[in-house]
């Protein structure tokens, strides 16, 4: 069975989301990846204001290729989130409350998202340009100088994703 | 000994159509592969997953559109014969003009930073590509090229065995090291493997064989037994497509060997997603 979600996600619908559930989700979201992540740490290593405010809302783990002329954005498939997991505890501790990636995270981020009740999802690692048909409209908020690897925020409706850990720490991923 | 020229630019040309193709057209024997997997996949979220990552394939090709945003960093093995000449230019400045100009043309990611450490600066071109280039008899340049993701390039891994290892050290090499990667490369995958020669010649040879159509096999019987015996053991890991559990891990095991030092037996695995993209041409 499949939810409709809406974001930003409020706490009651994280605490009905289990891991296994598949989701199509609608609202607005940021993007982030590597060093936009290396970034944000730094800056809240150094007692700094970042340049979004993270509060409440979802990430994904992306970077889209460029978009063709009358597309909004291109191929944009999720990439793997334990080369955010270093970073991720500093910013669920800042109040975000979802992530979108692939593949497995570590226990530390697990714990703390228990800690911090935020849920992860999985997107289809490859399945890009049909991710990006669910993505409608993208703007860039910040490290424009990065490329692909910006902070943007991206509109989507039902935008297709699984439960892979969910904020009791049930993992469906397998080991 | 006669001499053939070749414009600098019939190079780029075909070092650009290749590269746009390979991102947009998903290699036939990978689609075969991959609907396969989807009549043989016993999880339920594991045959949707296949379903639309064929979806995903037909999108791409319709649209001209690349099937994964992580257009790679471009690898190329070329066999150069002897007797060619290249007028108006570099071979190595006409394939690196050739990849420059799909990567930006195209619409395909560029993913590549200057200085690997410290700077760490996208050079907005997705240059400079990776040229293996061999020199062959004959008046033909041949190009196999290849895009490699990262996703699937971080979870491969060179060991150096010694004889003693065995087979039975090979194949535990390999399987801890698809096992490792787990649910991240987006499996399923192809797992490319290259076992004799030097440090540096195994990875090469493993990379060459992620480039391998995964419809053919060693022609070495030993050598395909044991592509088809490493194929059978990782699908019974149970990653999964996405890695979200089930029994199509892998869609392929491509072993490519070469004589090696009587003290050493080095194995490197590359993994590479379903994508597997390559395509070659001869000039």
């Amino acid at each position: 069975m499949t939810n409709k979600i809406t974001l930003p996600l409020t706490d009651e619908t994280i605490a009905e989301l289990h891991a296994g559930d598949s989701v199509l989700i609608t609202g607005s979201m940021l993007t982030g990846r590597d060093a936009a992540h290396k970034r944000l740490f730094e800056l809240i290593e150094q007692g700094k204001p970042l340049p979004v405010d993270i509060s409440g809302e979802v990430i994904y783990y992306v970077g889209p290729a460029p978009a063709k002329p009358g597309h909004a954005v291109g191929p944009a498939g999720p990439t793997s989130s334990y080369r955010m997991d270093k970073y991720t505890p500093a910013l669920l501790d800042r109040g975000l409350k979802g992530m979108i990636g692939k593949g497995a995270r570590s226990n530390e981020v697990i714990e703390s998202m228990k800690k911090n009740g935020v849920v992860y999802f999985a997107a289809i690692g490859g399945a890009a340009a049909l991710i990006s048909r669910s993505i409608k409209k993208i703007e860039t908020l910040a490290y424009e100088d990065l490329g692909t690897e910006a902070i943007y925020r991206f509109y989507v409706e039902d935008f297709p994703a699984i439960v892979a850990i969910d904020s009791k720490g049930n993992s469906i991923l397998a080991k | 000994m006669e001499i053939r020229k070749i414009n600098a630019d019939i190079i780029t040309d075909a070092v650009k159509k290749l590269y746009m193709e390979m991102n947009y057209h998903i290699g036939e024997d990978i689609l075969d592969a991959l609907k396969n997997a989807e009549n043989t996949e016993y999880s339920p979220i594991g045959k949707n997953v296949l379903a639309q990552l064929i979806e995903n394939n037909k999108i791409a090709a319709d649209e001209e559109v690349p099937i994964c945003q992580d257009t790679g960093m471009a690898v190329l093995f070329v066999e150069y014969g002897e007797r060619v000449i290249i007028e108006n230019g570099s071979f190595e400045e006409a394939v690196q003009e050739g990849v420059r100009r799909a990567y930006i043309d195209g619409y395909l990611r560029k993913s590549v930073v200057d200085d690997p450490i410290f700077d760490r600066v996208n050079t907005k071109d997705n240059t400079p590509a990776i040229i293996y280039t061999t020199i062959v008899p004959g008046d033909k340049i041949k190009i196999l090229a290849g895009c490699k993701g990262f996703g699937s390039e971080n979870m491969s891994a060179v060991k150096m065995l010694t004889p003693s290892a065995g087979i039975d050290g090979v194949k535990s090499f390999i399987l801890d090291t698809v096992r490792y990667a787990g649910p991240n490369p987006c499996p399923p995958i192809v797992v490319g493997i290259g076992i004799g020669g030097t440090f540096e010649k195994a990875a090469m040879l493993a990379k060459k064989a992620t480039l391998r159509p995964i419809d053919t096999s060693n022609p070495n019987k030993r050598y395909a037994e044991l592509e088809e015996e490493l194929l059978s053991e990782i699908n019974k890991m149970g990653f999964g497509p996405a890695g979200l559990g089930g029994n199509n891990t892998a869609l392929g095991v491509n072993i490519e060997y070469f004589p090696t030092h009587i003290a050493g037996m080095p194995v490197a695995v590359n993994i590479c997603c379903h994508a597997a993209r390559h395509k070659e041409t001869e000039i």
